[in-house]
Parts: structure tokens; sequence; C-alpha cells
């Protein structure tokens, strides 16, 4: 599978860095490494999802209990989510920390995943979350670290969108 | 039995609890007997307050964490209760109240109306102790069981189906939100 095991690895070494502890998350191809990674880590808690909405629940109830968190999703799972991110996560200004895979873009070759490829940025904008994309290694552990600063200084959730050029090794 | 009457029954238990509730007549009613800085009232995001409650528990297993949900709300988010049963909190106790209908939208039936039986789902979901109460003395000594338990527990309360008047109060959401976060952060196990 040639999912990228190194820009993986600098995704969650990143998501330590910035004080992550919990990490919540349902499968999907190119986040199969991340989720080995939280599940093997003793000092990360791993929980896994019926469905992505449920996450920004587990999330919101870390931040009130004073412990970082972050979401690992694909975008058709974004999509999922939105009524609890507007509802909860928004209406009661909660840092959420979204990673999002990124799939449907140019290169996709699952028919299925290109719908949502082409609207999850313009969700994204609609709800006036700021986001930014992650596409090489040598800007993940800094995007990572400034948009848990800016999830956390202005307690509203952002997302990151982890590319194909990042995340696949054709 | 009547859902204020109920929540009144074991609000002297919730002083020392972590209180997470759903929207609506929950809130109302809980309010209306008296707020307190550990209770966290979910306004919006139907079905999460129980997501919420497993958050806050996964988070801080030192502290014994009541989700005060209802029959709408958890059948919104069923595929929750079994994230909430696979990592069975042991701090967690989660009472359903089930009055078989979505009062504060016009009072819809919901399917408990028609025969789904949530603490059946709860149990097969996995959650380790689940059961249905039907008196105000079955519920508060079923909680102060639940309490003591130490084991992760689904309370089915079917309560009738009478809510407040109204379910505006002067608790602003961000106030609570912030206030109940503080609470949290100052204390201790």
């Amino acid at each position: 599978m040639p999912v990228s095991v190194s820009s993986s690895a600098l995704i969650y070494d990143a998501l330590k860095d910035s004080g992550v502890r919990i990490v919540s998350a349902l499968p999907e191809t190119w986040l199969v490494h991340l989720i080995r990674m939280a599940e093997e880590d003793e000092a990360m808690t791993l929980v896994r999802l019926a469905k992505e909405e449920e996450g920004v629940g587990i999330s919101t109830g870390a931040h009130l209990a004073g412990v970082k968190s972050a979401m690992l999703m694909q975008n058709h799972g974004f999509l999922a989510a939105i009524n609890g991110i507007v509802s909860c996560g928004q209406l009661y200004r909660i840092p959420l920390l979204m990673l999002i895979s990124q799939r449907g873009s140019f290169g996709e070759r699952d028919p299925w995943q290109c719908e949502g490829g082409g609207v999850t940025e313009h969700v994204l904008e609609a709800l006036r979350i700021p986001f930014d994309h992650l596409d090489a290694p040598e800007h993940v552990a800094r995007r990572i670290a400034k948009a848990q600063t800016l999830a956390h200084s202005a307690s509203r959730p952002v997302a990151l969108l982890l590319c194909r050029d990042l995340m696949w090794e054709d | 039995m009547r859902r204020l009457e109920a929540i009144q029954a074991i609000y002297p238990d919730l002083e020392r609890s972590v209180v997470v509730t759903i929207m609506g007549a929950v809130a109302a009613e809980l309010q209306s007997i008296g707020h307190r800085p550990n209770f966290f009232y979910l306004q919006h995001a139907m079905g999460l307050a129980s997501s919420v409650g497993l958050g806050i528990a996964l988070s801080r297993p030192e502290l014994p964490v009541v989700v005060l949900d209802g029959d709408g709300s958890i059948l919104m988010n069923l595929g929750g209760l079994t994230t909430l049963a696979r990592y069975r909190p042991d701090n967690l106790v989660h009472v359903v109240f089930d009055n078989e209908s979505l009062l504060s939208v016009g009072g819809f039936p919901t399917a408990t109306s028609t025969g789904t039986d949530l603490a059946a789902i709860a149990q097969a979901a996995g959650v380790p102790r689940s059961g249905t109460v039907r008196t105000l003395d079955e519920f508060r000594s079923s909680f102060i069981e639940a309490l003591g338990a130490g084991v992760l527990t689904t309370i089915v309360a079917k309560v009738e189906a009478v809510g407040p008047a109204g379910y505006v109060t002067d608790l602003s959401l961000l106030e609570n939100r912030y206030q109940f976060a503080r609470h949290l952060k100052e204390r201790g196990g």
C-alpha cells in the first residue's frame, strides 16, 4: 500500500509535539499508518468511531476537561460531521483540530471519492473554518503547530487538508 | 414518573459528579432546580451529549461523569452508543430519559413509542450494565447503585411526555461552557 509511512510519521510526531493526547478516527486508506501509530503509542488515547460526528463530541469533552485532541477523517467524513462541527464546535467555541484526507483531487483513481474532493474546500470556506494544506514534508511540523495555535487562540475549529503529494507514493 | 421529579430525586447526588445534559427539557428542568458549575448543557448538536461525556470520562478518569440523555438524542447517535460501549469508561453513568417523544419540537413520537427498547440496544451494543426503570424509587436506587458500581451503566428511565413551560434560561451558552471548563480545571479527582 503506497501510503507514505515517513509523511505519516512526520504528521504524527507534529501532533504529539503540539500537545495532542487523544485522537479520534475512522479508518481510511491514507490514514492507516497514522491510526496505527496512535494505537501503538501508550501515551496516546485512540478512539475508534462509528461515525465522524462523534469525534466532535469526544474532542469537545476532551477540551472542556483540559486535554488536547485531534480528529482524523476523510473529507467524506468531514461532510458527515458538519452538524456537529457547527452546532457544537462553532456554537461552543471549541478548538477542534481536524486533519482531513483530501481525496478526490488530481490523481484520484477511485471514482467514488471524486465528489467530496470537489466540494470540501468550498464547504470549509462557507463555514469560515480556517484551513491550510499539508502537501510537502518540509512544512508539516510548522503548519500543524500553527494550526493548533490558531485553534486555541481563536477558540474555533481549524482544518488541515492531507494532500495526495504528501500522503501517497505512486 | 415525571422527568423533573426524577432529576430532583438524584439532584443531591449530582453535586460530586460532572454532568452533561442534552438540550431542551432536560437542560431547562435541571437549571430550574438549580444550576451548578459542574453542569454542562449541550444546547444543540443533538445526539452528541453522550460523546461529550465519553470525551470527558476518557480525559479525566478520576472524575465521576453523568450524562443525562434522551430517547430522541440517543436515537440520533446509536453509533456513539457502540463507541461508548467499546471504551466503556467505568467513571460514566448514562441516564436516558425516555418519554417516547420529541417533546420540545412538538411531541412527535419516537421509535421507542412503537417498541424500540433502548436498554436492550445498550446491552447489545456492549454496555456492561443496563436496564429500564419506571418508578422514582427504582430510578433513584439504580442511579445510586450505578454511581458506586464502577462499571459503565445505561439507565433508561421511562418518563411522562411533560416538559417545562419554556426552554430558554438566563444562562448563556458560552458562560456555561467557560464556567464548566474552569470548574474542571480547578477540580482535583
